[in-house]
């Protein structure tokens, strides 16, 4: 019987012993891509993947964690799991995500299919094939997941096409798409190390410790499903970065002009997340300011205090983004309740118990600039359809996409919005921010090409020009928006748990008729 | 610095052209201090409208439902656009007040500053 291989010999054989020089066309023309961005790659040899993993172990670790989720989510459909969920507004968070984020899985299993065409480095190469499966994988399961609750929420019933239309999912697609439009290295460092590395807590601990606190078992299970892969692309991330500094010392002003770009385009994507964290959590295990500072200012500082030998500094305005913990999910909430009329999701006053939490972990914030808002749209929704909704269209930044919500809390001006401008072939370019502004100056015939969904809707590209035309352009249902009191997850919820919500509307009639 | 092409130039394009809005012009319209109504707001208007049709349908869409808005004194109000203090002429175009294609028109309301003064 032949000896079995060891781990080092078979990873060798695997991907290194996979890999050719070609003869008939020369090594530029295969990876055309490879030296366009301008760094400088002596030897591929030098990339060294820390987990070694092979084809044939790949398969097996991956089939047994997708046999064990499967088995979950038939338990969980069986046993109708979805009334353990804490309440109808945690789905809330669910449709974020399945908007939001699993569109982005699969656009990383493309972009990471690319790189794997691209790098002429057999072990970037493998490395880059698993990672794109895996983000495939992710893709699916959270789809499979999630169609659960397809069952009994609305929202949830077209992410993909939604994703390429709606407004508030222009913020996440135009991030992923600008880094699958620059070239393999700029994209590698954007989403594995800028995404992946530096702030991937910040976007699924919120996500999943949510989903525990909130008696949503079935998130949590793909969660953990998907957790052993985060892993290896974060070590992905880190070697990515350390090996292109270490090829050629001419590589370190581009890597950190990316580090720079992304980290900033990256942080206003998990805005998004911050406003679910804080806001549509019933429960919330902690508030977006605590994530940042642990996951951010403590791990990414002791990250930077380690890469400082290669030179690499933190990324640019990240005493801003810090600065901006205090306000960035008060400010991405307010966003959506103005506008959730146009939107999949539901929004609404949060509780006297919620403000309380609010206030408690927001001390310097809170009380001052954000109850004051609720309180105002509290009175305004008391009386009959007088509850707040901006019946116009945002004013976006032509970088992150975002409604220019942001303000001069750099400054020492946290009411005063941050209103940056550019000029560029003679006409104006308006962004939310010196990163944003810095991200546009640099490269401002790309981000002129950008298709800005309140830009589009003028122009009479979105299906009309009236709101129910645009919604209807995007797949949303009538029920899928507005506020979460009275909504139609709301009275399915009352009637499957048997909820009788008459005493509700007994105490509004109280009200009116005192 | 300019993007990085495989080959050739990168394609020079403007999604958000002036020609693209059928007549009308973009224009950003914001109320200081009054955050709860998030941003500001993007209007397409015709470039020959009356700047008056501005305090009297455009904003009024939007801002009529805050509390503020019906104390407002148009003629204590203070303007901005595009970062220069503006007085306007209310009778006069849009294009003649010096309003363009992607300006940003900004007003103060002296007195109100959002709900309790808190710049909501």
């Amino acid at each position: 019987m032949a000896k079995k291989l060891n781990m080092r010999k078979r990873y060798e054989l695997f991907t290194r012993g996979l890999g050719w020089e070609p003869t008939y066309q020369t090594k530029e023309a295969v990876f055309p891509r490879e030296s366009y961005e301008g760094l400088k790659i002596t030897d591929w040899d030098k990339w060294e993947d820390p987990f070694r993993l092979t084809v044939d172990s790949y398969w097996k670790y991956q089939a047994e964690k997708d046999k064990k989720l499967y088995a979950v989510m038939d338990s969980f459909a069986q046993n109708n799991a979805h009334l353990n969920v804490v309440s109808p507004e945690y789905v809330n968070a669910l449709k974020v995500f399945i908007q939001g984020v699993t569109p982005l899985e699969y656009a990383a299993h493309r972009g990471y299919a690319n790189l794997a065409r691209q790098f002429s480095g057999e072990g970037a190469q493998i490395a880059a094939q698993m990672q794109s499966i895996d983000e495939l994988r992710h893709a699916q399961t959270q789809i499979h997941t999630i169609s659960n609750y397809n069952k009994h929420f609305t929202g949830l019933h077209d992410p993909f096409h939604m994703h390429d239309r709606v407004w508030y999912l222009s913020v996440p697609k135009s991030y992923f798409e600008d880094a699958r439009t620059a070239g393999p290295f700029e994209f590698i460092t954007s989403i594995s190390f800028a995404f992946e590395y530096v702030l991937t807590n910040l976007l699924f601990v919120p996500f999943m410790s949510g989903a525990a606190h909130n008696g949503d078992m079935a998130t949590v299970t793909f969660g953990f499903s998907a957790q052993s892969d985060e892993s290896r692309h974060m070590t992905l991330g880190l070697e990515i970065i350390k090996f292109m500094i270490e090829q050629h010392e001419d590589n370190l002003p581009i890597v950190q002009g990316w580090l720079d770009k992304h980290f900033w385009r990256a942080y206003r994507v998990l805005g998004l997340v911050a406003a679910m964290q804080d806001y549509m959590l019933t429960e919330s295990p902690m508030s977006w300011k605590e994530a940042w500072e642990i996951y951010f200012v403590e791990n990414c500082g002791a990250l930077f205090n380690d890469l400082a030998r290669y030179g690499l500094k933190m990324p640019k305005h990240h005493e801003i983004a810090t600065a901006e913990s205090e306000h960035l999910s008060h400010q991405l909430y307010g966003a959506f309740y103005n506008f959730s009329h146009a939107a999949a999701l539901q929004t609404t006053v949060p509780s006297e118990k919620k403000m309380d939490w609010l206030s408690e972990k927001y001390p310097n914030t809170f009380d001052q600039y954000y109850r004051p808002r609720y309180e105002m749209w509290g009175e305004m929704a008391k009386e009959e359809g007088k509850r707040f909704f901006n019946m116009g269209l945002p004013q976006l930044c032509q970088v992150c996409q975002v409604p220019m919500v942001f303000t001069e809390v750099g400054k020492g001006k946290p009411m005063d919005i941050s209103y940056r401008d550019s000029e560029f072939n003679d006409e104006k370019f308006h962004t939310c921010s010196d990163g944003c502004k810095d991200i546009f100056d640099a490269e401002p015939e790309k981000y002129a090409h950008a298709w800005l969904p309140v830009h589009q809707i003028f122009q009479g590209n979105c299906g009309g020009a009236e709101i129910p035309d645009v919604l209807k352009y995007y797949h949303f249902n009538p029920e899928d928006g507005g506020d979460c009191k009275g909504s139609a997850d709301e009275k399915h919820w009352n009637e499957s748990k048997g909820i009788d919500d008459a005493d509700d509307d007994a105490s509004v009639d109280q009200a009116k008729i005192a | 610095m300019t993007v990085k092409t495989t080959f050739g130039e990168y394609p020079v394009g403007n999604k958000d052209a002036v020609e693209n809005f059928h007549g009308n012009q973009l224009v950003y319209i914001g109320w200081d201090e009054h955050l709860s109504i998030c941003s500001a707001n993007a209007y397409p208007l015709p470039p020959d409208m009356p700047f008056g049709a501005l305090t009297e349908a455009v904003i009024p869409s939007v801002a009529g439902p805050h509390p503020d808005f019906e104390k407002i004194n148009w003629e204590t109000v203070e303007w901005t656009l595009d970062g220069a203090s503006l007085t306007p002429d209310m009778g006069a175009s849009l294009k003649d007040n010096g309003i363009g294609h992607k300006s940003l028109l900004r007003f103060k309301t002296p007195g109100l500053n959002g709900y309790k003064g808190s710049g909501n």
